[in-house]
């Protein structure tokens, strides 16, 4: 059954380690430390490979290791089984030190079946290992996938660690005493391999266990199946000869405090719902579902005793609708959606430039254009953010960094909009979305806070001396119009699309009026830089030429790749975005500061269009919209050419 | 203040202030054309609201965009002049999130019909707290005279000149489909029948749309003139009233009755079985009446029109129920501790 009795199951060679035997464990076996390790468990959709994926990566998070995660599925919910366009798989990556990104390249695959096998080998290194199941390995398996023959037969996987295993023979077995059907026993295939993977990385068991008790706890039938499976797949690991030795990776050393593992939707929504407590404001969500942002809605709807209002409305336009003028009643207001969905809501948004109101538009980008790759991550959609409307229409970006930075980016930009009574954007991606790092829980009693300042009272005197309202005269600082919502008396006011006269907010066709209004209306999203901390750079040796300047989820790869070239003996600056409109006012005098400037990003070169238009800086772009994040090898490789072309 | 119970106000707090007309006017120049019938519907409404008792600052008109729309800037409370079609959902986030304020919506055949069909009928359905009055000249009126989703098949404008080939809508047959527990049709000319229906309008709770018919007098002038004449109005024009027989004629001679295939017919009130002349109830849980009274009406000779409200049944709005969900979930598990929330269960500390 084992092809490669003996053969270690490796750690990952893009950073360093050391792997040497040490204490003997249970069952005679030796326990190897490891630094870091990439597993990437693989499937057909409907094998629960991202259940598998999510379970261990909430016991290696208990542990205490550093660890990011890439989730890789298709569009389908299920794709005919057994086939290519059907594979499912999670990325995890984990380590005893702080690490940036979910991984280059797998040290260790587990492949559910011929399909996973064949849509993932390309990714292994010679050396690497891969624990498949057997069953699955069937004539007709093959066929579908057009293996012409046998891959674990023909000599192919030569140059891999291959541990064969009847994964769903042995979970069946196991579950014979159990009143279950054949098909049910099959379907805990992947507790087996979860307990098999617990054992050899020696992970903590009593995390699943509950986790399975509170899935399944009015099924208990099913529940024990599961128990079993699990306990089974840790057993065999202990008592079979194809793996010789077990291992284990030693928690990080994190800044003292509390941590838990979080992805980027959820956390997009703590940081709205953190807001609402910091502006006082109820927070009101009108959205439509649209992958990968649905996940936001299913959070936020979670929380109702919050005060949260969540609106699923019949369409992305009626979503940013309701959002809106539940802004004008005096709601913390946003709409959650994708690109498709950002089409849809241009005309609401330029309503929302218009009437100065402040509104939270988050985009979890996907691949484009159109229906596109719904599941996979882009980050083209900057320039329909930037642009995407029609007239003169300014909008404030924000652009959050990591999974965890999404709670930050979130009451970043409520701060945006309520102070400046705008419209914002908050550009999210698939990667964020769904992949996930250990996060540092904040101290709420940390959170800025964010001051509506509603009008109250009349500030104008019309010709007969008598008080009135102006809704459109600003502040002079910010630039900003009077908030007064309807109950408040004597402000009653009409606002609407049409062109207003500055100041009374009267419907104006007067050129000259519409001229200011345009500037002012930039000028006020302009005077935001002034409250943006200047652009922080990472130049640890303070000798770099080339700086690299990123935005969005591209900062662990980018940073990851920082540390290769910087490894490899040269020096390289980096630069990281969180403010995309306006930019820091420093950015600039930043840009000129070095040689050359590198933008990598997963588009065409969106952020290095605006940036050469603004800055006249010849950035040279490297761009890549393959659905899935930089690998750092790769960009490392990008940025030490370029500096050894200096 | 009115008498009658008024459940879809119940939040909206009220004045002792004396309130006329002149108080819901403001400075603006109103911009419609001479003529226009929406004047009529303005005056009908700045005139109607001083009943209500009701703060103005807590009032707020919603709007879409075309010639009906622009219906807010000409009234003294808050108001938001929209997008396109668009105002039945826009107004639903403010009722939604302000069961203090009484929210009107302003819209006509093309904004709520043609671009906004899919807000309006989602409207209707959910019921929402909303006043929706849909002004309806079979015309588009803003962008000079293209037909709309209510002009009769055959309609020769400037996008038709050879004639619409379109079927049109019904808007009051919509609304029925669409789930409405109000629905009623006036005219603008009507002053006593318009008020009467914004009334009781008014005092529902959940979404009553209210068809105007008005008249456009620059591109489909005389739209609804048979209803509105005086020597054809009584022939063409059935008034329904609850808990009465539905009869019209200058001399009440005629009659709507059920026919022998469960539909419904007009007939000559000498000629049927008394029996079988329908009494009209507003109230009718079963929406079957009403939609069958919805269709009698001639699309093109606009003979058999019947006006007034069709239905009026008693169901939560939407705008409640969500309130209460949401003070449900705080009173059962109370207010939302945001430490907690973001730390989580699965969690660890590192010291």
């Amino acid at each position: 059954m084992v092809r490669a009795p003996g053969v270690g199951i490796g750690a990952g060679q893009g950073e360093t380690v050391t792997a040497k035997a040490t204490d003997q464990a249970q069952a005679g076996k030796s326990i190897v430390p490891l630094g870091h390790v990439v597993i990437r468990f693989a499937g057909d959709s409907g094998d629960g490979m991202q259940l598998t994926g999510d379970r261990f990566t909430s016991v290696t998070a208990g542990l205490g290791n550093y660890l990011s995660t890439l989730p890789d599925f298709p569009a389908e919910i299920r794709a005919p089984a057994g086939t290519l366009p059907g594979v499912s798989a999670f990325q995890l990556h984990f380590a005893d030190h702080d690490i940036m990104t979910p991984g280059d390249r797998p040290d260790v695959l587990v492949a559910m079946n011929p399909a996973a096998l064949k849509a993932n080998l390309g990714d292994m290194r010679p050396g690497s290992d891969i624990i498949v199941n057997t069953d699955e390995f069937t004539k007709r398996n093959l066929e579908k996938v057009g293996y012409a023959a046998n891959p674990l037969e023909d000599g192919s996987l030569d140059a891999f660690a291959v541990h064969e295993i009847a994964l769903t023979s042995m979970t069946v077995e196991a579950l014979s005493s159990f009143d279950i059907s054949k098909k049910e026993a099959e379907r805990a295939k992947n507790m087996f391999a979860l307990g098999l993977l617990c054992w050899l990385y020696s992970r903590p068991t009593e995390g699943t266990l509950k986790f399975l008790r509170a899935k399944f706890a009015h099924k208990p039938d099913i529940l024990a199946a599961n128990i079993a499976a699990f306990e089974g797949g840790w057993s065999f690991g202990e008592t079979t000869e194809a793996f010789s030795v077990r291992y284990e990776v030693k928690p990080a050393k994190m800044v003292p405090g509390t941590y838990r593992n979080i992805t980027g939707n959820p956390a997009l929504a703590y940081g709205l719902i953190a807001a609402s407590r910091q502006s006082g404001l109820p927070l009101f969500l009108g959205s439509y579902p649209i992958t990968p942002a649905s996940d936001i809605i299913h959070e936020l709807s979670k929380h109702k005793n919050f005060g949260v209002v969540t609106f699923q409305a019949e369409d992305e336009i009626a979503g940013i609708g309701a959002a809106l003028v539940a802004s004008y009643g005096g709601s913390l207001a946003v709409t959650t959606t994708s690109g498709p969905g950002i089409a849809l809501k241009s005309e609401t948004i330029g309503l929302a430039v218009s009437l100065e109101l402040p509104l939270l538009v988050i985009d979890v980008q996907r691949g484009g254009p159109s229906t596109g790759l719904p599941t996979k991550t882009e980050q083209a959609d900057l320039l329909q953010a930037m642009f995407g409307r029609n007239g003169e229409a300014p909008v404030p970006i924000v652009a959050p960094r990591s999974p965890g930075d999404c709670f930050d980016a979130a009451i970043e930009a409520a701060r945006i909009a309520v102070t400046y009574r705008t419209p914002v954007f908050l550009l999210s991606d698939g990667y964020l979305a769904n992949g996930s790092e250990p996060w540092q829980v904040p101290d709420v009693a940390d959170l800025p806070t964010i001051e509506p300042g509603f009008a109250t009272e009349s500030n104008h005197v019309d010709e007969d001396g008598n008080p009135e309202f102006w809704p459109y005269l600003r502040d002079e600082e910010t630039l900003a119009r009077p908030w007064a919502v309807p109950g408040t008396p004597g402000l009653m006011h009409r606002i609407g699309g049409l062109e207003k006269a500055d100041g009374s907010g009267n419907i104006s066709y007067d050129p000259d009026n519409h001229d200011r209004m345009v500037r002012l209306r930039q000028a006020k999203v302009d005077a935001i830089a002034r409250t943006i901390p200047p652009l922080d750079v990472d130049d640890p040796s303070g000798e770099a030429r080339v700086l690299v300047l990123g935005w969005g989820s591209t900062y662990g790869p980018i940073g990851a790749a920082c540390r290769l070239v910087r490894e490899s003996g040269h020096a390289v600056a980096q630069a990281h975005l969180r403010h995309l409109n306006p930019f820091p006012a420093n950015l600039g005098e930043v840009l000129r500061s070095y040689d050359r400037v590198i933008i990598p990003e997963m588009n065409l070169g969106q952020l290095a269009l605006l940036i050469r238009g603004r800055f006249l800086v010849d950035a040279i772009g490297y761009n890549s919209v393959r659905g899935m994040p930089f690998a750092s090898e790769e960009l490392a490789q990008v940025f030490n050419d370029v500096i050894e072309s200096l | 203040m009115t008498a009658i119970e008024m459940p879809g106000l119940a939040l909206v707090p009220r004045t002792d202030e004396k309130q006329s007309a002149k108080d819901f006017k403001t400075d603006q120049e109103v911009r419609w054309c001479p003529g226009c019938g929406d004047y009529a519907i303005l005056a009908a409404v700045q005139g109607f609201l001083p009943e209500l008792g009701l703060r103005r600052e807590n009032i707020v008109f919603v709007s879409g965009i075309g010639c009906s729309s622009r219906f807010p800037y000409y009234m003294d409370t808050y108001g938001v002049h929209s997008i396109h079609g668009r105002a039945p959902a826009i107004a639903t986030g403010l009722a939604v999130s302000r069961p203090d304020l009484s929210v009107w919506v302003v819209t006509g055949d093309g904004d709520a019909l043609s671009i906004g069909g899919n807000h309006l009928i989602h409207a209707l359905r959910r019921n929402v707290n909303l006043k929706i009055l849909l002004f309806n000249n079979r015309i588009y009126g803003l962008t000079k005279g293209q037909y709309s989703p209510t002009s009769e098949t055959g309609k020769v404008t400037k996008s038709t000149p050879l004639g619409s080939l379109d079927y049109s809508f019904n808007p009051v047959s919509i609304a029925l489909g669409a789930e409405a527990s109000f629905v009623a049709r006036t005219l603008d000319s009507d002053r006593k029948h318009l008020t009467e229906v914004l009334r009781r309008a008014a005092a529902h709770e959940g979404t009553a749309l209210v068809e105007i018919l008005q008249n456009c007098n620059i591109f489909n002038d005389g739209a609804w003139e048979p209803l509105k004449d005086a020597n054809t109005s009584d022939d063409y024009l059935i008034r329904l009233e609850d808990g009465e027989e539905i009869r019209f004629g200058k001399d009440r001679e005629k009659v709507v009755v059920r026919g022998d295939g469960g539909h419904i017919v007009v007939a000559n009130a000498d000629e049927v079985d008394p029996s079988r002349i329908i009494v009209f109830d507003s109230h009718a849980k079963d929406p079957g009446l009403a939609f069958a009274l919805s269709r009698l009406a001639h699309i093109h000779s606009l003979a058999d029109t019947p006006i007034g409200v069709f239905r009026d049944v008693a169901r939560p709005s939407y705008d409640r129920l969500v309130r209460e969900q949401v003070e449900g979930v705080i009173e059962s598990q109370g207010p939302g501790d945001l430490q907690a929330l973001i730390a989580g269960k699965d969690n660890w500390t590192v010291s």
